[in-house]
């Protein structure tokens, strides 16, 4: 009986204790990742890696304005509070870093450091090399050609030409300690296990593919993103109906990417439904390849004026933005386009018929497609969707469907290898934060696949020549003005076929408070309380 | 007896090599690339061959296979392409945890499927009989994904008496034999043990009803040996058919358990196989299908000696 007892109290005493802990502020996120991202710096898992393990243990010298839900996010300083362009060669820049930063192991951030950890990503016969950090990283720094310390808060990086995009991809690279690596016996597999990077949450514990467990960096240099939080607990969920009912069961705090059938009955018991429109776009990635009916405009404007929108917002439980263009509406790079991409099935097949198509002559294209993937939405219903749309202004589509990870192959290699068996679209969603990711790599000349990722071989000269504009702006804000003139081609052409934006939505308890969901695909974990 | 055992175990070893050439290339036949797992989708062509010969998959596959089998025998199962980790840590961390989930789902499906088994034969064609035979039968249709969901939905998101998922509130590693953990294993067990309780009461029903009916069984009541006894008899002669079926069941359940674990996102070799599979992680896959199957090869050699420990005519035979 006394045993009884005890263990009556034991438990109670446990409860009281996890009660207590939750009321300190433990935030619970069970991510769509199947496993925790890459700890040691250069994160794996897309954006959800950069997420959840990159802008919060790490910083980059740039980083993405995360404060405001109202406006998209631009680029503000991060470890460098300030950079330039030498004007008389402008492969040379020149980066200020910030003064009294220290990694979370107490050791100083400085221009080594810097240096030391592009090393680490690009220079295979350096001590530090990381071959699964420099899988994550090096793409992303394509223009860097050279980097040197110039003092101890100073660095200079030399590009291979002049390329205004730098800042935009320096954002993509974050800063390990050199300091913690050494202590660990420069062993990469230990450093995994304790990482430290100069970021607002320091990694605390990690089981492997079960969870990993944070706590605020009391001397993050910026004030304002020293976590409100006691402790933020990530938690590898691939399954979406598993991740719902560890939600609604009170096992975690904060889902990502909730299915649409399951958001009524979420709104339904208090949970919030958390959306905002981001930079992501699922097209049709049409091929130009020759022969293939994209290459007639009247064909694809037809086809971008054939979809309803707003009746595919049911779907996807109305958490969409229909597209106006290949970048959301809301992009500060959406500019002012001529085409107006609405649902117009009249012009349409107005349009149809003067490239030769009718009731009696349809046009038949086969299309890529995946059940599922990273991004992709809803796949098969919405493609069915387009599917039924198109054969209104008769466009006959016949789907080619491939698995998640074969798609990407296929996108790699491109429309014109024989692997895609004369498919003449792909419908491949993508992340376009930055320049480069949102709108050079589709359409460059020089990326045409399998060398790049210009899927469908499209070559203009006319856009290439906005493309080296980009490149060789250094004012950002005559740099947003050809961009904005680049996506209204994209849009005057009708280059892909525009069909929607995803909002990034997260399901989350009623209890989680201060959350400010902004453009972006990261996000800021620091305002966040929990009641 | 030692013989007979001695003989199974070198009968294993072609089946063992078998098992490792069959995991080696049917990994090889899916399409996709283990490199999508651990570079951007938009890495260069020229980025990702220095990838793929950094991890020594540009080898023609012989090689690949005698590199892979060079190294398993010296004990090295290779790393996970995804994670870096070795691949023999990550597997025999998951296995343990499925073999937790499996032998807690047999501790409660076999007792109860026998019992249900012996109930519906001894009691054949009688309204019990026709009552455990809907239940088995109901037992092995029901997809059990399906019945995990919705006992996720009544009693973790309803009642909120116990987790829908994980392996304890600090994860498998800091697992305890308490109530705060074993309440993870509830309903994965549970869900789990539906299939195999079905099938075993079958089997069990059909064996105990058939040997009901011979000729010794009446000899032996009008020998004046009591109900109890005879059951005894009866038992032994089902007990080594019902043991090779309950042995294939337990390999199921290390094994097939993929969906459960999902459902119930429980860390174990299950999960892990799926995750590998989407990411076409080979080592990985290649490893976690091997000690699997390698499982199952143990499973058959155990329940083939055991059966024959109780009964001679099997060893003979």
């Amino acid at each position: 009986m006394l045993r009884l007892k005890a263990g009556i109290a034991a438990l109670a005493l446990a409860a009281s204790l996890a009660g207590a802990a939750m009321a300190e502020g433990t935030l619970r996120i069970g991510m769509t990742a199947a496993d925790i991202p890459l700890t040691t710096g250069q994160t794996d898992q897309g954006g959800e890696g950069m997420r959840f393990m990159g802008y919060t243990v790490y910083d980059s010298l740039i980083e993405w304005d995360l404060t405001s839900a109202d406006k998209p996010s631009m680029l503000i300083p991060g470890l460098a509070t300030d950079w330039s362009v030498d004007p008389e060669d402008q492969t040379k820049w020149t980066f200020t870093l910030r003064e009294g930063v220290t990694f979370h192991d107490g050791s100083p951030f400085n221009a080594e450091n810097v240096v030391w950890n592009l090393d680490k990503l690009l220079v295979e016969g350096s001590e530090q090399y990381d071959p699964r950090q420099a899988a994550q990283g090096k793409s992303r720094i394509p223009a860097i050609a050279s980097y040197s310390v110039v003092d101890d808060l100073t660095v200079e990086i030399v590009t291979k030409e002049p390329d205004a995009t730098l800042p935009y991809q320096l954002a993509w690279i974050l800063m390990s300690s050199k300091a913690n690596w050494e202590a660990l016996g420069k062993d990469w597999e230990q450093v995994a296990m304790a990482p430290s990077g100069t970021g607002p949450w320091k990694l605390e514990t990690f089981v492997p593919r079960e969870r990993a467990e944070m706590v605020p960096f009391a001397d993050y240099w910026d004030e304002s993103r020293i976590p409100q939080l006691d402790k933020l607990v990530l938690i590898p969920l691939p399954e979406p109906n598993a991740r719902a009912a560890a939600l609604m069961s009170g096992q975690v705090d904060w889902i990502e990417a909730p299915a649409p059938d399951t958001i009524p009955a979420m709104e339904g018991n208090g949970f919030v439904i958390s959306s905002n429109a981001y930079p992501h776009n699922w097209t049709w990635h049409l091929s130009r390849v020759e022969g293939s009916p994209w290459n007639d405009i009247r064909v694809r404007k037809a086809a971008n004026l054939a979809i309803d929108r707003e009746g595919m917002a049911p779907l996807l439980g109305g958490l969409m933005v229909p597209a106006k263009g290949f970048l959301p509406p809301s992009s500060q790079w959406f500019g002012e386009p001529e085409f107006d991409i609405s649902y117009d099935l009249e012009t349409a097949k107005a349009l149809m018929t003067e490239a030769g198509f009718g009731p009696e002559n349809h046009l038949q294209v086969k299309a890529l497609i995946s059940p599922s993937g990273s991004g992709q939405m809803l796949p098969l219903p919405m493609n069915e969707f387009l599917q039924q749309s198109l054969a209104e202004i008769w466009i006959d589509v016949e789907f080619m469907v491939v698995e998640w990870n074969q798609m990407i192959n296929l996108w790699r290699a491109g429309a014109a290898d024989p692997s895609v068996e004369g498919a003449m679209s792909i419908n491949f969603t993508y992340f376009i934060q930055d320049p480069f990711t949102g709108l050079i790599r589709h359409l460059d000349c020089n990326l045409i696949a399998p060398n790049g990722t210009n899927w469908g071989h499209y070559c203009d000269p006319e856009m290439q020549d906005l493309f080296a504009r980009i490149k060789t702006t250094f004012d950002p804000a005559e740099q947003d003005a050809v961009m904005r003139e680049t996506h209204e081609k994209y849009v005057d052409d009708a280059l892909f076929l525009m069909v929607t934006h995803d909002v990034a939505p997260r399901a989350l308890s009623p209890k989680v408070k201060g959350f400010v969901q902004a453009q972006n695909w990261y996000q800021n974990f620091s305002s966040i309380t929990m009641e | 007896m030692l013989s007979y055992f001695l003989r199974r175990l070198i009968l294993v070893l072609p089946v063992a090599f078998g098992v490792s050439v069959i995991c080696f290339l049917l990994v090889q036949i899916a399409p996709g690339d283990p490199l999508t797992a651990i570079m951007p989708v938009d890495a260069t062509a020229e980025e990702q061959a220095a990838m793929r010969a950094a991890y020594g998959l540009d080898k023609p596959l012989p090689v690949q296979y005698a590199i892979w089998i060079g190294n398993l025998a010296q004990g090295d199962m290779g790393r996970s392409i995804a994670t870096g980790r070795p691949v023999a840590q990550e597997v025999f961390g998951a296995v343990q945890n499925s073999l937790l989930l499996a032998v807690s789902a047999a501790v409660i499906a076999f007792p109860l499927g026998i019992f249900l088994g012996f109930l519906a034969g001894y009691f054949r064609d009688t309204t019990l009989d026709k009552v455990v035979t809907a239940l088995s039968i109901t037992g092995v249709s029901v997809p059990n994904y399906w019945l995990g969901i919705v006992l996720v939905i009544i009693f973790s998101v309803n009642l909120g008496w116990l987790p829908s998922m994980g392996a304890g509130p600090g994860g498998s590693q800091d697992w305890a034999w308490d109530w705060l953990h074993m309440r993870h294993l509830v309903l994965p067990a549970v869900t789990l043990a539906v299939v195999p309780i079905g099938i075993v009461a079958r089997t069990v029903r059909a064996l105990a009803g058939d040997i009901l009916t011979m000729d010794f069984v009446t000899a032996l009541y009008a020998k004046g040996m009591s109900r109890a006894d005879v059951l005894r008899h009866v038992a032994r002669n089902a007990a080594a058919t019902a043991l090779s079926v309950m042995g294939l069941q337990l390999g199921y359940l290390l094994g097939g358990s993929i969906l459960i674990e999902t459902v119930f996102n429980w860390p174990g070799s299950g999960f892990l196989l799926s995750n590998a599979i989407f990411q076409r992680d080979l080592p990985l896959l290649q490893g976690t299908i091997l000690v699997l199957a390698l499982f199952f090869v143990a499973m058959n050699l155990i329940v083939d000696v055991a059966q024959a420990a109780i009964d001679p005519r099997i060893k003979r035979s």
